[in-house]
């Protein structure tokens, strides 16, 4: 895969030239990969706020008629699904194939065409979920797909579209998993240890290894389930010997670790912006990775929390009680070591840091909500209530995108090379917080006092009128926060403060680069003596253990190296997704739809042939 | 709808004044904070205006009050979880407000944690200070790893008990009332096998003596919920699940079905009636009577029009409707709802759902299918206006 190309100029030389569709289309960097990645999340974020405001105008006053009971039941469904699978996992996707390698010193990722194959087989995957609205109506059945609801029904598509679609952008999350975690082990720069790798690259590590080991689960129940569809297979029919509760099993033993899975990328952003505008390392950092590694292995063991009310038995549900709440215990480590890093510090209260502190003031009180669950009996009454929806918002709304954000005003000067406006930014973050909380704390309440989740319309005299009408409005709020972030991204992308390398002054070695990085991302790559590399090339420390600026500041300038191995352009990784979503689209629709899948086979074999005899050698570079 | 707000707005004389005493106040800015006060008050107007359209806008998307809820208790909040009125519920609350004010402790001191760090350590005047590069201390972790332990295992030990207790079938002694459940899309069943009274969507229970249900589902998994006198349980096909109900003191308390069930998950309701011993017994020998089929008049045009359209479905006992798709009608007229208790039950609404059920409730009857054993819901059936009168006349008399 990795060529020899000529001298670094001519790759430099070269670049400008490379920015038509066909570049994107056929590109292995990994960085144009992760920006594909992210435009991506943007877009599918967009979609998936406009149908959580419908969602919020149907159940803004008692017996809405906004929506009709169908077009809602598809709009919760698209929601959840579009925001875990198409917004948060992309999302942090992408921050993992942009800086991954940057921070661990390399200049790609392990297989830099799976890289792209996995990207397109995700956008496949997103589009055809998103088609289905335009093709007889979206999966309606529950982003969690409980059976038999789920794979009853056999006229109607839609939660085909669902389990279909499931399947394939998990089959994307499987291969990029396998290329990180083999990046991680092979290709990082001399002197980064494991335990000297940034405590993002770590935590993209737990969550990588998450994901190789739990949608192999999701994966099994999603072909039971459209075999139980479409073949009439009986998995989940309980009137010929099938379960039901399997199914749940199934779901949770992926859906639990899943939960890490979104939010872990979170954490390990926070885990690098807090240090960067304390000016300390991160506190505990040791303690930081292994409670990483403890939630990993711990979230795989608490999954029938989410079933405290599927009648399992009181001896099931008193050990998953157990392990829940103990789960909070390196959940609790991670946000004192935040703390710390932040105590005695020197504090730059910039966007970044703005939303890493919201990140942890959010994250807080869904944890504390999330041990409420944990115990059972409780949780006998907040489960399937809006309850339940304020904790987990808490914690993917309040933790993982507040986290995300913070990772996308602390990268983006690296990525665009300019600074996004703060004011902006401030604006933004006071709103989107406001706009939240508005949201989403009343819904704790609505829950406590009786409304359940997924119902299209409640009567009027149950006392839910007023928290519901403030929920909608807070809604809006976060809608117009985010017209405040997209106005900031387009301003500044072309007439923004130019961020120059090292905007922040920061501490890891995607600063030591410019801003955007070269296609080869280092001119030579580095040797690694420190954890924080970076910050002790510019400052010593004192005989007081205070950092002292170098004087006068080392020339970062290096040697380039004469020959840079870069992956070569494929077109193969796009051909290979395609036909994958012809065979999907021919799936949903058997059996005329097989003449689909046939062709759409033909297109996948095609590619994936093509793939395999690609000469390795870029001859036309 | 929204567009319907902005044409709205673009209409609001405030609107287009406010940004021309922006641009004003741009171009004259010497002229000194009068412009800008009047430029803040008008946009403070504006945005009162703006949510009162807002009010408006959402206000017309309500559809009417069927259900009268205010007309049938005096709560504000009669599906409240934390407003226990059975000894199951009132266990969970003293539970629940025990870890609420643990983790409110914790959320106060770590919230006033951040914040301190954040204020005490800010950067002032713009300029880094030397900062003493400290990587951590085990110390610090031990203390940190073993309290939340340690408050952890508080919360487990009330945890683990209350759960066993409240598991614990009730005890041969305390003469529980048994009571089979099934949950249908969109509708329960209720049977007390020892009257054999068949009932649904209203579950009558004696008060201060526990009630055993046992559960399944005939299609989906549903879960059975009474806020106030106990969590939820779920009906699994092919399973039975148990739940105990237990009320203090007579009164009225309200449910619904808690697991998402398709389409009209949202209505399929339940109310609990709990009656003293006395009433309960009155109640339940009442309904374990047949119905009387009236002889002429209206009604009894009613009923052969219900041998016609609604006899597959539905069973009145002691007549030749024995269909067992949907509620038994032997005692409708003493329910105080139907169509899952999501509608009162009165003539009105009863005329409205006979001439057409899925303009009242979202229901697929298009895929039902009874050799299958499959019901999604009445169908449509096409009355006039004259069986209509009829139907709801011998309706009337199913006391």
């Amino acid at each position: 895969m990795a060529t020899v190309n000529p001298p670094m100029e001519a790759a430099q030389s070269d670049a400008p030239s490379r920015t038509g569709v066909w570049t994107w289309l056929t590109t292995t960097d990994h960085k144009k990969i992760g920006l594909l990645y992210g435009g991506s999340a943007i877009v599918f974020f967009v979609v998936g706020g406009i149908e959580a405001l419908l969602i919020r105008v149907q159940l803004a006053t008692p017996n809405g008629e906004f929506l009709s009971a169908d077009a809602y039941n598809q709009m919760f469904t698209m929601h959840a699904t579009t925001m875990v699978f198409l917004v948060v996992m992309p999302a942090a996707a992408a921050f993992t194939n942009y800086f991954l390698p940057l921070l661990i010193g390399a200049r790609d990722v392990a297989f830099p065409r799976l890289n792209a194959f996995s990207y397109w087989v995700f956008l496949f995957g997103g589009l055809f979920l998103t088609s289905s609205f335009f093709l007889g109506g979206a999966p309606d059945g529950g982003w969690f797909g409980y059976a038999p609801l789920s794979s009853q029904l056999n006229e109607v598509v839609r939660m085909d579209y669902w389990a279909l679609g499931l399947q394939i952008v998990g089959l994307a999350s499987l291969l990029a998993s396998v290329n990180f975690i083999t990046t991680m082990f092979t290709m990082r720069a001399p002197g980064m240890t494991l335990m000297r790798m940034p405590v993002f690259a770590w935590m993209a590590l737990v969550v990588n290894f998450l994901l190789l080991f739990s949608l192999p689960i999701i994966t099994v129940g999603l072909i039971q389930v459209f075999l139980d569809r479409n073949l009439g297979t009986l998995f989940f029919d309980a009137a010929n010997g099938g379960d039901p509760i399997l199914w749940q099993h199934l779901f949770w033993l992926f859906g639990h670790p899943e939960v890490y899975i979104l939010i872990l990328p979170a954490m390990g952003i926070v885990s690098e912006v807090l240090p960067t505008f304390s000016r300390k390392p991160l506190f505990g950092r040791s303690f930081v990775i292994f409670s990483g590694i403890a939630i990993g292995f711990m979230g795989f063991g608490v999954w029938a929390h989410h079933m405290f009310t599927a009648g399992l038995g009181p001896v099931a549900e008193a050990a998953f009680a157990l392990t829940t709440m103990f789960i909070a215990v390196p959940t609790g480590v991670k946000i004192f070591n935040w703390l710390g890093t932040v105590w005695g510090g020197s504090v730059r209260l910039a966007t970044p840091m703005l939303f890493s502190l919201g990140f942890i003031a959010m994250f807080v009180i869904g944890g504390l909500s999330g041990v409420t669950h944990s115990v059972a009996p409780a949780d006998w009454q907040q489960h399937d209530t809006y309850y339940v929806v304020a904790h987990f918002h808490y914690v993917l709304f309040g933790g993982a995108v507040l986290g995300l954000m913070a990772g996308m005003y602390y990268w983006w000067p690296k990525i665009t090379g300019k600074l996004l406006d703060e004011r902006l930014g401030k604006i933004h973050f006071w709103l989107i917080l406001a706009g939240f909380n508005l949201t989403f704390a009343p819904m704790h309440i609505l829950g406590l006092n009786g409304m359940p989740r997924r119902t299209y319309r409640y009567p009027e005299g149950l006392g839910f009128e007023f928290w519901n009408f403030l929920a909608t409005l807070g809604s809006f709020l976060i809608a117009v926060s985010m017209l405040v972030l997209f106005w900031n991204m387009f301003r500044t992308w072309r007439r923004g403060e130019v961020a120059g390398p090292d905007p922040w002054d920061g501490r890891t070695l995607e600063w030591t680069i410019s801003s955007p990085p070269p296609e080869h991302n280092f001119d030579r790559i580095p040797v690694v003596e420190h954890e924080d590399d970076f910050w002790y090339r510019k400052y010593s420390t004192a005989d007081d253990g205070t950092s002292v600026a170098i004087d006068p500041p080392p020339d970062m300038e290096v040697e380039p190296e004469a020959n840079i191995h870069l992956p070569s352009p494929s077109f193969y990784p796009v051909l290979t997704g395609s036909g994958m979503f012809v065979t999907l689209m021919g799936l949903v629709y058997v059996p005329w739809g097989l003449v689909a899948v046939g062709v759409g086979a033909l297109i996948t074999m095609w590619g994936l042939f093509g793939w395999s005899m690609e000469p390795i050698t870029r001859e036309d570079h | 709808m929204i567009s319907v707000v902005w044409l709205a707005l673009g209409r609001l004389p405030a609107f287009g004044g406010d940004r021309r005493s922006i641009r004003a106040g741009q171009s004259r800015r010497h002229r000194g904070s009068r412009v800008i006060e009047r430029t803040l008050r008008r946009k403070r107007t504006f945005l009162v205006l703006l949510a009162l359209a807002a009010m408006f806008v959402l206000a017309a998307c309500a559809g009417p009050d069927r259900l009268g809820i205010d007309s049938v208790v005096d709560s504000d909040l009669p599906q409240n979880a934390l407003d226990p009125a059975g000894p199951a519920a009132r266990s969970i609350d003293n539970l629940w407000w025990l870890v609420f004010w643990i983790a409110t402790v914790i959320f106060v001191v770590v919230e006033a944690a951040l914040i301190f760090v954040v204020f005490r350590f800010r950067r002032r005047g713009g300029t880094d200070e030397p900062v003493k590069q400290v990587h951590g201390s085990t110390r610090l972790e031990i203390v940190w790893t073993i309290i939340p332990a340690v408050i952890l295992a508080a919360i487990a030990v009330p945890t683990i008990a209350t759960l066993f207790d409240l598991r614990a079938e009730p005890a041969p002694s305390e003469n529980a009332l048994q009571v089979e459940v099934t949950g249908h899309q969109w509708w329960w069943e209720f049977y007390y096998p020892e009257y054999d009274v068949t009932t649904a969507n209203e579950l009558h229970i004696p008060a201060g003596r526990p009630v055993y249900l046992t559960m399944t589902s005939a299609d989906v998994i549903h879960s059975f919920w009474v806020p106030q006198l106990n969590g939820k349980r779920d009906l699994v096909p092919g399973r039975t699940t148990n739940l105990t109900l237990e009320a203090d003191e007579p009164g009225v308390f309200f449910g619904q079905c808690a697991e998402f069930c398709g389409l009209a998950h949202a209505d399929m309701r339940h109310r609990v009636f709990a009656e003293t011993e006395a009433d309960f017994e009155a109640w339940a020998s009442a309904q374990a009577e047949p119905a009387t089929l009236p002889a002429e008049g209206p009604a009894a045009a009613g009923w052969e029009t219900f041998q016609i359209s609604c006899a597959s479905c539905h069973t009145v006992d002691g007549t030749s409707a024995e269909g067992d798709f949907a509620p038994n009608l032997t005692h409708f007229a003493s329910r105080t709802t139907f169509g899952g208790a999501t509608f009162a039950n009165t003539e009105a609404h009863l005329r409205e759902w006979l001439r057409d059920p899925i303009d009242l409730k979202p229901m697929r009857p298009d895929y039902n299918d009874l050799e299958a054993g499959r019901v999604l819901g009445m169908p449509n059936l096409g009355l006039t206006e004259v069986e209509i009168d009829g139907l709801i006349a011998f309706l009337d008399t199913l006391e």
